[in-house]
């Protein structure tokens, strides 16, 4: 009885624990939500031949280097995801911090289907080097 | 005794008459007015002509025989527009071979919205003209109409994109009626909406 009565104690800290760990991405899902969600759409889906899909993109892990001036600056070039060709301008977000393209890009390579090797901030500060303006 | 079940039957006669399902309908919206001789005048949208992306003249005449869906929008929209579309597609799709539903969105940025560009457009869409028109037109009558559909448009080079504007979506009916309304933003507004498109085709399409 008395193990019982302990074990009843632990569950509900265990629990606690465990929702505290299930969504390592939450910053990188709000920053999402707020500035890209409108055009590449909750589920990162895009919009048919329009917006280019995030979700299971092979994109992502192609072009790693690139993404952080992506989201900052934006893009104008046609590019290809998935076979299909791409040709409307990205507006960039010139406001994002390094802390934050960091969180939206871990939270988008590895949501949706994506699993993509994560980006520290060490990683952002030196691939937005090459775009720094 | 009798008297205890006619009443009883009459309450159950009552019951039934008031239980019964409503037929729903939509009103119509907007100012009305009365005319000189008593009758009520109701709001209409005004006559328009504008071009869609095959360079086709879209005017009231285009739905004389159909309910459309209104909305407004510009290409390069970096905020609502790419939402509206989706759930645009939505009603698209589910009304792709009833030619009693159409679809018009009009362009709010007449400087770069070419007919060209909307043709563009709706390629990357993959829609069918006949069945959704991308109008571009006179800066005027299109910020003009936006008000006749109860819909912001206006340019405000502080907004994203140089242009303000709601993202609603306006169902009209075969004789110029807006009858109903909903967030293009909101999927789930979507949803009621499109149960009013089928309820205004049982009104107006009487079987």
């Amino acid at each position: 009885m008395r193990k019982k009565g302990s074990y009843s104690a632990i569950f509900p800290i265990i629990l606690f624990l465990a929702s505290c760990q299930t969504n390592p991405y939450r910053e990188g899902e709000r920053l999402y939500k707020n500035t890209c969600a409108n055009c590449h759409m909750d589920q990162g889906e895009g919009l048919r031949g329009l917006i280019p899909p995030l979700r299971n993109a092979d994109y992502l892990h192609l072009h790693r280097e690139k993404l952080p001036c992506v989201l900052k600056y934006g893009l104008t070039d046609t590019i290809s995801v998935n076979g299909q060709t791409y040709t409307e301008q990205m507006p960039g977000v010139p406001t994002l911090t390094e802390i934050q393209i960091t969180n939206i890009l871990n939270y988008i390579n590895n949501s949706w289907g994506n699993q993509n090797a994560p980006y520290s901030l060490e990683d952002t500060r030196r691939m937005l080097e090459k775009c720094a303006r | 005794m009798k008297r205890i079940i006619l009443i009883l039957l009459a309450l159950i006669a009552l019951a039934v008459f008031f239980l019964q399902p409503e037929k729903r309908t939509l009103p119509i919206l907007g100012n009305r007015d009365v005319s000189p001789a008593g009758d009520t005048v109701y709001h209409q949208v005004p006559d328009f002509a504008f071009i869609d992306q095959d360079s086709q003249m879209v005017t009231n005449a285009t739905f004389a025989s159909q309910v459309y869906v209104v909305d407004f929008f510009f290409i390069h929209c970096p905020t609502i527009c790419p939402r509206v579309k989706k759930n645009g597609l939505r009603i698209y799709e589910k009304y792709k071979d009833d030619d009693r539903v159409a679809l018009l969105s009009h362009s709010i940025d007449t400087r770069n919205d070419t007919v060209a560009a909307l043709k563009r457009h709706a390629l990357k869409l993959g829609i069918d003209t006949k069945k959704w028109h991308l109008v571009t037109g006179d800066h005027d009558a299109i910020y003009g109409i936006a008000d006749d559909y109860f819909s912001v448009a206006t340019e405000d080079p502080d907004a994203p994109g140089g242009f303000d504007h709601s993202g609603r979506m306006i169902l009209v009916d075969k004789n110029r009626h807006v009858r109903s309304f909903c967030d293009g933003t909101d999927a789930e507004d979507v949803s009621r909406f499109m149960e009013d498109i089928d309820v205004l085709l049982e009104e107006q399409y009487p079987k």
